[in-house]
């Protein structure tokens, strides 16, 4: 049995932050209804990235809502609304992502809802919380992550700003908002009562950040210092944190005491005595290190390294990653079964429960798909 | 009322993937216990970033590691063992990130756990599951990066470029507390306790979900873009662009839109969907060569206006100036039992409206020792 077998989510949210979330509550064992607009659906349905849209909608959109429902409504339409409150009465746990003040227009803000479910856990993601300058302003990732300062950790520090290339403030945030729904249920369990569930992607954001933030408010307020060589992983790590180019690849090498790394390199490090200079002249020490790697073959190096202790990888493409045995044996692959037989690969669930691995064949719902069902369940209509 | 109060977690875990679930759960109201090996401790006391040193300790141990205890006991040693036992005893959740098999030798595996208290959620990270040829590496963020693929996803067309922080370690932490919580929430319902595992490996893969699914579906590697990415599967505008005086971030907008209400003639040539991603190169040439003309607040005062995603870009000292970061009261200050006191950050999670912060600081090494030994252990030293 999956851990949240008998959970109801009513998933009003767009997009990815809150859906993610609808994702992740999925396949740990929840009903996930998403409640979409008539036809068109949800917003999200449209966003692709290379332009594939697979059954109608975008493979991102199937990504992100596989192993859910759908439930046609229109929040604006009396006997529409009538309907989702009769569901809202059997849920759970409810989430929006809607700007402050949508969900107030409707009648389905936090105090209606509870009026309707007093045990409801009400879950509400923005982009920059509810109040302040910013409450009103687009909630997207890449916004997010330039306003965060998060854009200055990556590559050099001559490259500018460097954002993260993939939607990372969305998903950290969801990540979040499941952490909160499920203390929220454990709360409810004690107080038998509704709670209130509040993240934002900015937040979050900061939240993904705290280390080097601490390191920030104590350091006397010093911004992060990128290292000008290309490569390099981490602004406040020493060397030789980074990628280095090899004679045909790349590869990567982590924290570990200098000198020993030197000597397996073929290199003596030992000019740079004390462990603070190995930040503070990191540059220079990559740059020698670059020197000597770029001699030799990734294999030569890891073979070597890797028989001496040392923390080091090769850097792989998806092409190499995915066929790669040490990811094959996670059996992180799984596939969807679409309307019409066909079947689509994507990722599982990266949660093992009693040793099992989490799988769904379900694929993401057309707009409405279950709404006869649900109607006929719930005895909505 | 805190959600998790009166849980006891007890924390086997080290460095940052562990130990950041801890803090989570720590922050919504549970009791958490470090376990840490006399004289040396979590071996993240003494892991510093840029050489800086809070209270004789690094500033990220003082990140993670705030409102929880520290209990030094030798995990070798029969007494300190018998002790541990009984604390297990008492625990809810029981956690660590050894590599696989460490706990077998130990005597503290889930199996053994399980027997002293059958209802016991056991979470535990590994970098790379416990099967496959990659099991026995480090389990360290860079090399996760690496072999992942997601090294090629940030910074400009080129080499690696990885991310900033430890992007890998944060993910698992999160899977895991997200697993422990869904374990906790069916525990309040059947009494079961569960195993929980994850891997940085499943995490990393997990982040990547919606460029993995879509490598599967066109077994096309992710391009980016020559000049401004943020994104290497979406098209212009998406990215970072400099102004006269900063930098800002462009999220969307057709192109011959953003041609007419930036006045730039030039890009008013680009009337097709298509033509952002197909010639997206070229037309962020000309973007960024015009936004250069202007400063920041010209251009958002004209483009937030017709309600284009777009963000000046901070750096942190800028952020926290700013009222929409001020509002959100993100920054807490915490003491240690010796009155070192320290700024960080609070948890991103608010619940029924509140903040979760706490003004414990990090603990000394084994400065719980006689307080857990009374409370939970139930015999003196």
């Amino acid at each position: 049995m999956k851990p949240l077998e008998g959970i109801l989510v009513l998933e009003f949210a767009q997009f990815m932050a809150a859906p993610t979330a609808g994702l992740r509550l999925a396949d740990l064992g929840a009903r996930v209804i998403k409640i979409e607009r008539p036809v068109k659906g949800e917003a999200g349905r449209q966003i692709a990235i290379r332009n594939i849209f697979v059954d109608g909608s975008s493979l991102v959109f199937h990504t992100i809502n596989r192993n859910k429902e759908s439930y046609a409504a229109d929040l604006k339409d009396p006997a529409d609304l009538e309907h989702i409150k009769k569901l809202i009465a059997k849920a759970d746990i409810i989430t929006h992502n809607f700007r402050p003040g949508v969900m107030e227009k409707i009648g389905l803000d936090y105090e209606s809802v509870r009026a309707i479910n007093p045990r409801i856990v009400y879950g509400v993601v923005t982009g920059y919380g509810s109040k302040g300058p910013w409450a009103l302003r687009p909630g997207q990732d890449l916004l997010i992550q330039s306003l965060s300062g998060l854009a200055y950790l990556s590559d050099t520090h001559d490259a500018g700003p460097v954002p993260f290339g993939l939607a990372t403030a969305d998903m950290i945030c969801g990540a979040h908002f499941v952490q909160g729904l499920l203390a929220a249920l454990l709360k409810r369990a004690k107080t038998n009562s509704s709670v209130l569930v509040e993240v934002s992607l900015l937040e979050s954001v900061l939240d993904l950040q705290f280390e080097v933030i601490t390191t920030y408010l104590n350091d006397g307020g010093k911004l992060p210092q990128r290292s000008g060589v290309k490569g390099n992983g981490h602004p406040y790590l020493s060397a030789p944190y980074g990628i280095y180019q090899t004679s045909d690849s790349y590869l990567s090498l982590a924290m570990g005491d200098l000198h020993q790394i030197g000597d397996s390199l073929g290199v003596d490090l030992r000019a740079f005595a004390d462990k603070n200079s190995w930040f503070d002249h990191r540059d220079e020490i990559m740059h020698i290190i670059a020197k000597q790697i770029a001699t030799q073959t990734t294999v030569y190096w890891l073979d070597k390294l890797e028989s001496e202790g040392i923390w080091c990888a090769e850097v792989l493409t998806y092409e190499q990653t995915l066929q790669h045995e040490g990811y094959q044996a996670q059996g992180m692959k799984q596939e969807v079964t679409l309307p019409d037989g066909s079947l689509l690969s994507t990722t599982r669930c990266p949660i093992r429960i009693n040793g099992q691995r989490l799988y769904s064949a379900k694929a993401a719902p057309r707009p409405g798909a279950d709404t006869d069902l649900i109607n006929q369940q719930f005895e909505l209509a | 009322m805190k959600p998790l109060e009166d849980y006891l977690i007890v924390d086997f875990s080290q460095f940052l993937s562990g130990p950041s679930a801890a803090l989570k759960l720590a922050d919504m109201g549970a009791r958490v216990i470090k376990i840490e090996k006399p004289g040396t401790g979590d071996i993240c006391r003494h892991l510093y970033t840029s050489n800086v040193i809070m209270n004789g300790e690094s500033s990220v141990f003082h990140a993670i590691n705030r409102n929880k205890e520290s209990f030094a006991a030798d995990l070798k040693n029969e007494n300190d063992k018998k002790q541990i036992a009984e604390l297990l005893k008492k625990a809810d959740v029981v956690m660590h990130n050894f590599r696989p098999g460490v706990m077998e030798r130990l005597g503290f595996d889930y199996a053994t756990v399980k027997k002293l208290n059958p209802n016991v959620i056991y979470g535990e990270i590994s970098g790379y599951g416990d099967t496959g040829p990659w099991r026995d590496k480090p389990g360290q963020d860079l090399l996760l990066q690496s072999l992942t693929g997601l090294t090629w996803l940030s910074g400009n067309a080129g080499g690696p470029v990885p991310m900033g922080l430890s992007i890998v370690d944060m993910l698992a932490g999160n899977q895991l507390a997200q697993g422990i919580l869904a374990c906790l929430v069916r525990r309040t319902i059947s009494g079961e306790g569960a195993l929980v595992q994850v891997s940085m490996l499943e995490s990393a893969i997990d982040f990547q979900f919606e460029a993995i699914t879509t490598y599967y579906y066109d077994g096309k590697l992710p391009e980016r873009s020559e000049k401004n990415n943020a994104h290497a599967y979406l098209g212009a505008p998406y990215g970072i662009y400099q102004t006269a005086d900063g930098y800002m971030a462009l999220a969307m907008g057709s192109i011959s839109q953003l041609g007419t209400l930036l006045s730039c003639d030039e890009l008013l040539a680009y009337t097709e969907v298509a033509q952002a991603f197909a010639l997206r190169d070229e037309i962020k040439t000309i973007l960024a060569a015009h936004l250069l003309t202007n400063t920041t607040k010209h251009w958002l005062d004209i483009l937030l206006a017709a309600d284009i995603w777009c963000a000046e870009v901070l750096s942190w000292d800028k952020l926290m100036n700013e009222d929409g970061f001020k509002v959100l009261d993100m920054i807490q200050e915490v003491q240690m039992s010796d009155g070192y006191r320290y700024r960080t950050t609070r948890s991103p999670i608010s619940i029924d409206g509140e903040h979760f912060t706490s003004a414990k600081g990090s603990p000394k090494l084994g400065e719980d020792n006689d307080t857990i030994t009374k409370q939970l252990i139930g015999y003196g030293n």
